[in-house]
């Protein structure tokens, strides 16, 4: 059914059709419109035989799908942020014990300074927590992922974050096909976990593991990611027969097949990614674009195939590793065949910044130039950074770095 | 007044005789439906308090639940000795997450079994007086608040002893641990409020709280039983010595139990609803010198400079204890 709405309450009914049975809720700017919709229909009884349980953080929320997760339920909860990192522990408590919990990270920027706004610091901080981590492109697509994400969580016993970039989608209202319960219900079978809770048969679960086995132990849930990466493409097509539509998979490949540049990306901006690339095709430029859906597992070889032709990459990506660079490069140079300095690292959008299609269009023309750097940062007011540095130069007690930059910018909101 | 049932003593070690009991209120440990569901075989310390209260309650569980229960534990001593993979002692279906979860983990277990229609099953989660009172105690309170069909079983020892002895908030007044060393002024840990958990719990209005001491297991099964006849949050505050940690032989750990009840350092009591609707009285009331003198925590009150104003300190505390609670008919 084609549906005119917000992409958080998408989500929301996506969830709900896969038939829940514990959510737990912590309000997290800007995932909250989602267990807000889930509240609702569980309250009101239009989502029947679920638990909503309102925890006193994000930390109890995910300790709380920890919980019904080992009991035999199907979990789920959401958030962003700080609250991804002040679950941190149980996040990766989860994935050790192999409890397939779904989980939307609406994407946000991490402090400090404080900022609500969209970036992939948060899901990316987590990159290596054991969870298969699938970033969503459009509403449609984070809607479709959800869907996935419970059968392909289940299949493997790993539990699954859905990442949506936060405000961008959860709070952009996009026609959306909303599938039906039947549809779904075919799709995606009943919870059976390897193991669980029961006094019939009991089992001791989060039992001490020491060195004679943990390296065995980590090895094996290395291989469940691996077999993730097996799964997925041919899920994908199995998605496609049953909903009639492309969603998920590993990769989504745009006008790539003659490009030597090809731009790599996750998420919303691929839309302006690809907005930028018809309008340098119409002057005959050989660019396309890669979207990486699945981050993790990384799909090493997929990602090696799609690059194999391009002679310069351009990774256009929303988080920093802080003394090194980019994330999401590191991984494709992993994946590329060719020098690594064909690799470019782009950092973007930080804290909600926009990325348009004129600065896009002007960092692709500098790579085709051969003078973009390996290194840099899309718009970055470099007027701004020197003069804090200067600041600091000047004298010690040069005060908060950031209360300093506003002070300098003065009336900032004619520029965001 | 309020009302005390009787109990039976023998002379001299104030334990019960299962021989002395109606068969009704007779312990499990004489009972051949007794589920042993903490087995033989585990590596907990000659001595254990923890050992031995953990396997009273949970096997009081077992009995008062009809062997229907789900156990969370927290990390800790309890944790390590009962699962060194891959054995286990535990013949209970248990799981142990992290250190600082376990209420919420119990919490997601109880709505798994709610929404699946087994509400018969019972869920219990545990842990030592860390775990509890310090790094799960935003869990612990978030449980409490929702009310969730959920008993937490706190041991407490009153340091982190698993990670070598380690001060918490439940650590005793003057008590030497790693991190409060017996030197400086006051020597050991300082003279404060601690964190009054079973008070706390009291607060949140919960439907059942009680303390009970490992020196009277009966007592300590009688309000396990009693705990699972309530549906929502139950808390039980469970004085367990550490032979180990408080530095007293490993055969004294139920002597040092019962002192800390009568000398009113651990008041024993049930309350219902924020209510207490019992206390255990004190037999015959001692100094708390007869309690802090055998345990190597306190060796610095009584060595070659002994600290009598701090013993009068301790004895403040547990003075207060027995008026506030009555624990000493007057």
């Amino acid at each position: 059914m084609l549906k005119q709405i917000e992409g958080s309450q998408a989500v929301a009914q996506a969830v709900a059709l896969c038939r829940p049975e514990v959510i737990c809720a912590y309000p997290i700017s800007p995932q909250t419109h989602i267990v807000e919709g889930l509240g609702e229909m569980v309250k009101s009884g239009a989502l029947a035989r679920c638990e909503f349980i309102n925890v006193e953080s994000e930390f109890a929320a995910m300790s709380v799908a920890i919980g019904a997760a080992a009991a035999g339920a199907r979990a789920y909860t959401a958030t962003a942020s700080q609250g991804l990192l002040y679950m941190a522990e149980a996040v990766f408590n989860a994935s050790g014990l192999g409890l397939p919990i779904v989980m939307t990270v609406a994407n946000r920027a991490i402090g400090a300074p404080i900022n609500i706004w969209n970036d992939h610091t948060d899901a990316m901080s987590q990159r290596d927590c054991g969870w298969i981590q699938l970033f969503a492109e459009n509403n449609q697509e984070a809607l479709d992922l959800h869907i996935q994400a419970f059968r392909l969580g289940e299949e493997l016993s790993l539990p699954v974050m859905v990442c949506m970039d936060g405000f961008i989608l959860t709070h952009a209202y996009e026609r959306v096909d909303l599938p039906t319960q039947e549809q779904v219900d075919a799709w995606l079978p009943p919870f059976e976990p390897r193991q669980v809770l029961d006094p019939a048969e009991p089992v001791s679960i989060g039992a001490m593991v020491g060195p004679e086995a943990f390296m065995e132990v980590r090895y094996l849930a290395h291989a469940k990611q691996m077999r993730a990466l097996e799964l997925i493409p041919g899920w994908a097509d199995e998605f496609r027969r049953a909903f009639g539509r492309d969603s998920g998979g590993l990769l989504h490949s745009y006008r790539t097949e003659d490009a030597d540049t090809i731009v790599v990306a996750l998420g919303s901006v691929l839309g302006t990614i690809k907005d930028t690339i018809d309008e340098m095709r119409r002057d005959g430029v050989k660019i396309g674009v890669l979207g990486i859906t699945c981050f993790r597992p990384w799909p090493l070889a997929a990602v090696r195939a799609a690059l194999a032709h391009a002679t310069r990459v351009v990774v256009i990506e929303k988080s920093l590793a802080v003394g090194l660079g980019g994330i999401v490069t590191s991984n494709v140079r992993t994946s590329y065949g060719g020098s690594a300095d064909a690799v470019h690292a782009v950092i973007a959008g930080l804290g909600g910044r926009s990325i348009t299609r004129a600065s896009l269009a002007r960092v692709f023309a500098a790579a085709l130039a051969g003078t973009l750097e390996p290194l840099s940062f899309l718009d970055l007011d470099g007027a701004l950074v020197e003069r804090a540095l200067a600041r600091e130069r000047e004298q010690r007690r040069s005060g908060p770095i950031a209360e300093g930059m506003l002070r300098d910018l003065g009336v900032v909101a004619a520029r965001i | 007044m309020s009302f005390q049932p009787v109990k039976f003593y023998q002379t001299g070690t104030f334990t019960v005789g299962n021989r002395l009991l109606a068969a009704e209120e007779r312990s499990v440990q004489a009972n051949m439906r007794r589920t042993n569901s903490i087995n033989s075989g585990h590596r907990a310390c000659q001595g254990c308090g923890e050992a031995l209260g953990a396997r009273y309650a949970i096997d009081a569980a077992m009995e008062a639940t009809g062997k229907r229960l789900i156990a969370a534990n927290a990390t800790g001593c309890l944790e390590v000795f009962s699962t060194p993979y891959p054995e286990t002692s535990w013949q209970v279906p248990w799981i142990h997450s992290l250190f600082g979860n376990t209420a919420a983990v119990a919490t997601g277990i109880a709505a798994a079994m709610r929404v699946k229609g087994r509400s018969d099953i019972r869920v219990v989660a545990q842990g030592g007086d860390g775990g509890t009172t310090d790094i799960g105690f935003g869990c612990l309170s978030g449980m409490f608040e929702r009310n969730d069909d959920v008993l937490y079983l706190c041991y407490d020892n009153g340091a982190y002893m698993n990670t070598g002895v380690q001060r918490s908030s439940a650590t005793p007044a003057a008590a030497r641990t790693a991190t409060t060393m017996a030197v400086g002024e006051p020597p050991g840990n300082v003279f404060g409020q601690g964190k009054d958990l079973p008070a706390i719990a009291m607060a949140h209005g919960i439907p059942y709280v009680a303390t009970a001491t490992v020196a009277e297991l009966r007592d300590l099964e009688a309000k396990v039983r009693r705990a699972m006849e309530f549906r929502g949050a139950r808390y039980l505050h469970i004085f367990v010595p550490c032979p180990l940690g408080w530095g007293h032989a490993a055969h004294d750990t139920i002597r040092i139990a019962r002192l800390a009840k009568e000398t009113g350092v651990f008041p024993v009591f049930e309350a219902e609803r924020g209510e207490v609707v019992s206390v255990s009285k004190i037999r015959r009331q001692l100094p708390v010198e007869e309690y802090l003198r055998p345990q190597k925590r306190f060796a610095h009150l009584f060595g070659k400079a002994p600290r009598a104003d701090l013993i009068a300190r301790i004895q403040e505390i547990a003075d207060r204890n027995i008026r506030r609670y009555g624990l000493v008919d007057g």
